[in-house]
């Protein structure tokens, strides 16, 4: 079970960013969550929207480079050390995660995590997270936001 | 009707064929340029050699070079060997490295520009049934016209559409059904990206060859283009002063371009002593026109690198071929002391599996040369995970300090910000205040 994530490459320069989620905006894509990764000479942005394919294709046609990448979000207890039990859970299995970014769901219970886990750690990740009971959350729950 | 040769007996003559009609040829063009041209004379005069001295082909090293500088100083007509009257048409060179140079042809030499374009298109695979799009520049720049008169001389159907307006050029691709692309390798580069971005499948166009020239591009650069416009692409060299496009060309079998012996003596020099080197070893290419009625140059230092082998091609040509244009003296960087040739990291890009969409940046830091590449990041190579982008710029860096031996800092930009070339690119920005 998997969320769907763009990321789209930023040069560092002004307005860069600008340019793209006024891209979004003009196609009436709406934002669920945004994460942005900056190196010394470039940024990636990485989002999750209401309409994944239709983004991809308004910012490739504006000759952004865009990626569509199957990633797992999980929703954790909004309460302190909600967070910290779900890496632990993942810490023990010695699995890496290559970053992680929080959204807010619609149950004031629940924050959304996104953890992007290696591709071949993901099969054992997900099957830890059913066996201690942290759901996953799936685009229908993206849908509803 | 496929022709393996346009004109078979001399493209395919044995050596001693091409030999004696060399020397027969250079004998008559020195006497001819002694008489009249007062700049040669006066140049074979100051090196003590008389047009009766040049007894064959071997004697060619006792007449003195001729350079671009000598063209400009005879600007405009200076060095013309024919009367003006006789001259059909004129032509000038780019003038991107100062002032331009003005040369002319009279009408044989018209036609024997056609037939080197002729041999060049017919080795490439074309007959009278082909359309030939002609991208390269009709104006005062020889570009267009050498192969628009080629491609009438064979009966084939010359599209004279010149460069720019790159969508257009995609119309006339489609709609034309042009067959054989004819401009230089990076406006052809920009002419495949277009037809990608008009959503067109190249494969499905009755485009089969290319023939691509006027600046120096690399052998990776050539299939990259076979790859995107899925057709088979050949090289052409040329220069204004020596005639414009068509002077060699490759044949099919892609291993070096054929010089028109018939019409030009190629030499291969030592930069720096400008002795002969032998067949194989790379240096400065030097041409003499021995055909030429209106615009002759003797010895002409063309400033670019290559090497020659004057083996049999396998093709039944027996033209010496000259290698790909290595490098020009002109384009020569000098980084830190390492002479740096811009397709040498062309080269690098294309094994890592960046597009050739690049520039460099040359600077002077605290007295010390720094160089930027900049290069496009393709979709194929992007990831959402920034080490993986970051681990691409660094392999590039090392390759680059493997090749060269110096550090050079890569930067990732996004696609479709470097500048494109509907002519010869212009990839190098060097912002080192040398000569002020």
């Amino acid at each position: 079970m998997a969320i769907k994530q763009l990321s789209i490459f930023v040069e560092n320069k002004s307005g860069a960013l600008a340019d793209i989620t006024g891209i979004l905006a003009e196609n009436s894509v709406d934002l669920r969550a945004l994460s942005i990764a900056e190196t010394q000479d470039f940024g990636i942005l990485r989002l999750i929207v209401n309409d994944t394919e239709k983004a991809a294709k308004v910012l490739r046609d504006k000759n952004c480079v865009v990626n569509i990448t199957e990633i797992c979000a999980v929703a954790v207890p909004d309460t302190p050390g909600g967070l910290a039990s779900v890496l632990r859970i993942l810490a023990d299995a010695n699995i890496v995660v290559e970053y992680t970014y929080a959204f807010i769901s619609n149950s004031k219970k629940d924050a959304y995590v996104v953890l992007r886990i290696n591709e071949h750690d993901l099969a054992t990740a997900e099957k830890l997270f059913r066996e201690k009971g942290i759901r996953e959350i799936n685009e229908s729950d993206i849908q509803s936001l | 009707m496929k022709m393996k040769y346009w004109q078979e007996e001399i493209e395919t003559a044995s050596r001693e064929t091409l030999d004696s009609l060399q020397s027969e040829r250079l004998i008559a063009t020195v006497k001819r340029v002694y008489e009249k041209v007062p700049m040669y004379r006066q140049r074979m005069d100051e090196a003590g050699v008389k047009p009766e001295d040049i007894k064959n082909i071997k004697d060619i090293t006792k007449l003195p070079f001729t350079t671009k500088q000598d063209l400009r100083d005879t600007y405009p007509y200076g060095m013309f060997a024919t009367d003006l009257s006789e001259v059909v048409e004129l032509h000038a060179s780019s003038g991107t490295t100062g002032k331009q140079i003005v040369v002319g042809y009279t009408e044989k030499d018209v036609h024997t520009w056609g037939e080197i374009c002729a041999r060049a298109l017919v080795a490439a695979g074309a007959d009278e049934t082909d359309f030939v799009h002609v991208s390269y520049g009709y104006g005062l720049f020889t570009g267009g016209f050498g192969l628009h008169y080629g491609a009438q001389q064979i009966g084939a159907t010359a599209i004279p559409v010149s460069a720019g307006q790159t969508k257009r050029q995609v119309t006339i691709l489609e709609d034309f059904g042009s067959t054989i692309l004819c401009c230089t390798p990076s406006y052809a580069m920009t002419i495949a990206e277009a037809v990608e971005q008009a959503g067109i499948d190249a494969s499905k166009l009755p485009l089969k060859a290319g023939i691509f020239g006027a600046e120096p591009w690399t052998e990776e650069m050539r299939q990259y283009i076979e790859d995107k416009l899925k057709i088979k692409a050949y090289d052409i060299y040329g220069l204004t002063e020596v005639m414009g496009p068509g002077v060699s060309f490759t044949c099919e079998k892609q291993c070096g371009m054929h010089v028109n012996e018939d019409h030009f003596i190629i030499e291969v020099l030592d930069p720096e002593t400008f002795d002969p080197v032998p067949d194989g070893t790379i240096g400065e290419i030097v041409f003499t026109c021995i055909t030429k009625e209106a615009f002759p140059v003797i010895r002409y230092r063309t400033k670019d690198l290559g090497y020659i082998t004057r083996e049999k091609c396998e093709c039944g040509r027996s033209f010496a071929r000259m290698s790909k244009i290595l490098g020009r003296t002109d384009d020569m960087l000098i980084i830190r002391g390492v002479n740096v040739f811009p397709s040498q990291i062309e080269t690098v890009l294309l094994e890592q599996g960046f597009a050739p969409n690049y520039m460099l940046v040359v600077d002077r830091v605290k007295n010390s040369d720094t160089l930027e590449v900049q290069v496009e990041i393709s979709a194929d190579m992007f990831s959402d995970v920034t080490t993986a982008l970051t681990a691409a710029e660094r392999k590039l860096q090392i390759a680059i300090r493997e090749l060269l031996g110096i550090q050079a800092t890569v930067k990732l930009v996004a696609p479709n910000t470097l500048p494109r070339f509907e002519g010869k690119a212009k990839r190098v920005i060097d912002n080192r205040k040398l000569h002020d």
